[in-house]
């Protein structure tokens, strides 16, 4: 057991046919991605780590303490829980605020007025809201709520750190936005953080380990290459789906540091996300001949053998996953450290703009 | 259309047949007293009554009606300056009898009565107590003991402007807990024993059949209500109400009211 | 279907004829009566009217009361209806038709229930009378009593319905933020149901003080001690109708300048 992180063994049950069946363990300072689709029991883990929801079986322990354990006849009520949460839906008290929203937190553990607000005006400032101190929720736009939120949760000095999905109730441009802000007050928090999402691309970019969980129980704990390349599911293998590659985009061509990539949209300028499908990427003996922009002679860094589907990783000058069939493997006579031509298709290549993108 | 007509018809008939039945009362052969043997009144009466007279007049209505089974006395009971109220702001009204003259003579000021009223029977005032009298209370005296909750009618309501002439008359200041609008509100509350006394007729006593227990109040001090009775100008019943009036002071009438306790003129 | 405008413009079109003509039916309702009441009002009269004590004591009787009723409504309704709301205990369905039951009685019944209960007889007040000598009926404190009977299911009913509408998540986020239970209602629960609690405070004040048929059955009637307005307007009715129309004008007068003055507010809060 962590003596300063989180040690849970959630088992819950839910109407008739849903049990919650799992194991987190995050120590301080680490980010733990809890990946999955709707329904499969991300609110419940948020719920019963907060409190809201007591366990049927199983243990919670944060920094040292119990706070729920059936068995032992251990409940903590919600309220002397020091767990910070950001809710999916922000959940800003509509009649308060922003700055009385911000220090709700403190106020109710009986810290006083002027300090309260003091320390609440730092975090408000931190979070670069000032200005909307004392603006009330329905005036704020998506992005500065989540900030609101975040900064509730923070100012609190919580033991844990949990994100029930804090992106996805806004629009793409916005999520990309706050990608960055979140990552980086994700960074400085030095408690242990429980990430919960159904986007990928959050889990992986947010996130130090990942954690898939479908119908109750995780299916696949891991870092991002692990989820990648040696999906357990069909569902985690979907997830992995898309290499994600972050560049400087101008005039039809992204930079990637180490690389360029042939784009169809000519338009877009300035930091993107490139999102390319593992099943758009061919492979090829030799230099292929014909249309495609993209291509370039790289090797085998990793490959992985899934029944009929065969993923592998190319290495220099970048690395992306590729999946291919076993018969198209063994046809290339592929394997570790072995070159090969891929070429990608410049429509096959997705763009989103990246506006934190430079400062990563 | 040619589907629904026998309906039609035969909806008719019966509809005719019923208006037919209430006006032929004496082909069916039945025995009529010789008062009523001509009687060829019909339709409603509406009689604003005052609401001492409630259970007398139900008596008289069903007299009345038996005597004219072509007619359906409809009473409307109540405060007697309620009644007159109505009649002033034009309700639809046969025969007003009233529990005063004041009420009476505003009625007959503004026009709306038919020739002139007659006095049909009087009253006595009487002290009121619960059953058992638990508060012992003996006379007119009583009535300024502030432990003592009394109530008496409304001022503006006969039996409460003569119950307070009577106390003057006794000389008796009296410490009123509560002024009710009608006299059967009144008898209701010392009927459940929430007040120990009050002032109310001889014939509202009466008709609580015990529940109420009476104490005279003496003859010097009494107040005589006189109650009068006329047919209204605009009645909608022009033939019958006479007709109810008169039996009102009949002897047959004045035998049931003082069955009640009224006395006669 | 566009309608003509300037050049061809379109402009904002008029509501639906037939619910402008069905609205303003509905309008008349409460238009009439009240237009009937100033026609006969005795203009000239009205100072003269007005000047005695027996308008000045049902008035301050009506307001202290209704307040007083308005009060009591609060303190032991909202706990009420937050129970009736947020708890699933036995008989839950029998509390909330018996909450409603004073809006469906006629208040004279309500009335003589309360003296069946209350009165010198009754099942508790006569216990009550003989060990503290406290009497309701008859009494200023007995007019508060039915007056809280008739008015406070307004605003049991109107809490009831905003709890239960609340969305109980933003309670649960308070908890997570250190909120305890008082704290989250006083903080949280309360000032999100406000405009329904202005709302409903309204309505219970506006009740109580027209309230007529439980207050003079159970209170009695007499100036100074249980006259209120509508009491004394009554009573007026029998012997002078322009005082009885009189003091109508001040009831109406009072309760809309209220009822107005507050509408404000509620449109503020939201």
């Amino acid at each position: 057991m962590n003596g300063e992180g989180l040690d849970a063994k959630l088992q819950v049950r839910r109407g008739e046919s849903f049990q919650l069946d799992l194991s987190l363990s995050i120590p301080p300072g680490r980010t733990v991605a809890l990946l999955g689709p709707n329904a499969a029991g991300k609110s419940t883990t948020v719920a019963a780590l907060a409190g809201l929801l007591p366990l049927d079986r199983g243990r919670i322990a944060l920094a040292g303490v119990t706070l729920d354990d059936p068995e032992q006849d251990v409940f903590v009520v919600p309220e002397a829980r020091k767990v910070g949460v950001v809710f999916q839906d922000y959940l800003l008290f509509p009649h308060l605020s922003v700055i009385d929203n911000v220090a709700f937190g403190l106020r109710s553990r009986g810290v006083s007025r002027e300090e309260s607000l003091a320390r609440a005006g730092e975090w408000v400032d931190r979070l670069g809201l000032a200005g909307l101190a004392t603006r009330k929720p329905a005036n704020l736009s998506g992005g500065q709520a989540q900030r609101v939120a975040l900064a509730r949760a923070l100012v609190t000095e919580p033991d844990l750190l949990l994100l029930d999905e804090p992106l996805s109730a806004l629009d793409v441009t916005t999520r990309v936005e706050l990608r960055r802000t979140v990552a980086e007050h994700l960074d400085t928090f030095s408690g242990p953080r429980l990430l919960i999402t159904h986007d990928p691309s959050e889990a992986f970019l947010l996130a130090d380990e990942i954690h898939v969980i479908e119908s109750g129980v995780v299916t696949q704990a891991g870092s991002a290459d692990d989820i990648r390349l040696r999906p357990h599911t069909p569902y985690v293998a979907d997830l992995a789906g898309s290499n994600l590659v972050q560049g400087v985009a101008s005039d039809g061509v992204v930079d990637t540091g180490s690389h360029h990539l042939h784009i169809a949209d000519h338009t877009v300028s300035g930091p993107v996300l490139a999102t390319i499908r593992p099943s758009a990427i061919s492979v090829h003996l030799g230099e292929p001949a014909g249309s495609p922009r993209n291509s370039w002679k790289t090797e085998v860094s990793l490959i992985e053998h899934l029944g009929e589907r065969v993923r592998l990783r190319t290495g220099a000058p970048l690395s992306l996953t590729v999946e291919i069939t076993e018969d198209a493997t063994r046809a290339l006579d592929l394997r570790e450290g072995a070159e090969m031509w891929i070429s990608i298709k410049a429509t096959e290549i997705g763009i989103e703009a990246d506006s934190e993108g430079a400062k990563r | 259309m040619s589907r629904f007509r026998p309906v039609v018809v035969a909806a008719l008939l019966l509809v005719l047949a019923a208006c037919g039945d209430s006006s032929e009362e004496t082909t069916a052969g039945e025995t009529t007293t010789t008062a009523s043997a001509s009687s060829g009144l019909e339709g409603d009466l509406l009689v604003s009554a005052a609401a001492s007279l409630t259970d007398a007049f139900a008596e008289v209505e069903s007299a009345f009606e038996a005597a004219n089974p072509g007619v359906d006395v409809l009473l409307n009971l109540a405060g007697s300056s309620v009644l007159r109220e109505q009649i002033l702001e034009g309700a639809p009204a046969d025969v007003f009898a009233s529990a005063n003259n004041f009420n009476m003579d505003q009625v007959v000021e503004a026009g709306e009565v038919d020739g002139d009223p007659e006095i049909f029977v009087r009253n006595l005032l009487q002290i009121a107590v619960p059953s058992g009298n638990p508060a012992g209370v003996t006379g007119l005296d009583d009535f300024a003991n502030v432990d003592l909750l009394i109530g008496l009618c409304a001022e503006d309501v006969p039996c409460g402007d003569f119950g307070r002439t009577a106390l003057e008359n006794a000389g008796v200041t009296p410490a009123i807990d509560t002024n009710e609008p009608d006299v059967r509100a009144l008898l209701t509350k010392i009927e459940a024993g929430e007040l120990d006394a009050g002032i109310t007729y001889v014939t509202d006593v009466l008709s609580t059949n015990g529940a109420v227990e009476g104490v005279d109040i003496p003859e010097e001090f009494n107040v005589i209500a006189d109650y009068p009775i006329a047919t209204l100008v605009n009645a909608p019943n022009p033939d019958a109400a006479p007709a109810f009036a008169a039996f009102v002071l009949s002897a047959e009438g004045q035998a049931i009211l003082n069955s009640y306790g009224f006395s006669s003129p | 279907m566009t309608t003509q405008g300037l050049g061809g413009r379109r402009r904002r079109r008029r509501p639906p004829a037939v619910l402008i003509i069905l609205g303003v039916l509905g309008l008349a309702v409460f238009v009439v009566p009240f237009l009937g009441l100033l026609a006969r009002t005795p203009w000239t009269d009205l100072p003269a009217l007005l000047s005695g004590d027996v308008v000045a004591d049902a008035l301050r009787l009506s307001l202290v009361t209704s307040l007083a009723a308005t009060a009591i409504a609060a303190v032991v309704g909202v706990p009420l209806a937050w129970l009736m709301a947020r708890v699933e205990f036995p008989g839950r369905a029998l509390v909330q038709g018996l909450v409603t039951l004073p809006l469906v009685l006629p208040p004279v019944v309500g009335g003589a229930a309360l003296l069946f209960a209350l009165g010198r007889r009754g099942l508790i007040g006569e216990p009550l009378n003989q060990a503290t000598g406290l009497l309701l009926p008859f009494s200023t404190w007995g007019v508060v009593v039915a007056n809280t009977f008739v008015a406070m299911p307004f605003l049991v009913i109107t809490v009831e319905g905003a709890l239960r509408n609340l969305d109980r998540r933003y309670e649960g986020a308070a908890a997570t933020l250190g909120a305890g239970r008082w704290t989250v209602l006083r903080r949280v629960t309360l000032p999100m149901i406000r405009p329904s609690l202005i709302a409903g405070l309204v309505l219970t004040w506006a009740r109580a003080f027209g309230e007529f048929g439980a207050t003079i059955t159970f209170a009695g009637n007499l100036q100074g001690r249980t006259q209120t307005l509508p009491l004394a307007v009554f009573v007026a009715l029998e012997s002078d109708r322009d005082v009885a129309v009189a003091i109508s004008l001040v009831m109406v007068v009072v309760s809309l300048a209220v009822l107005v003055a507050l509408r404000e507010r509620w449109w503020k809060v939201l």
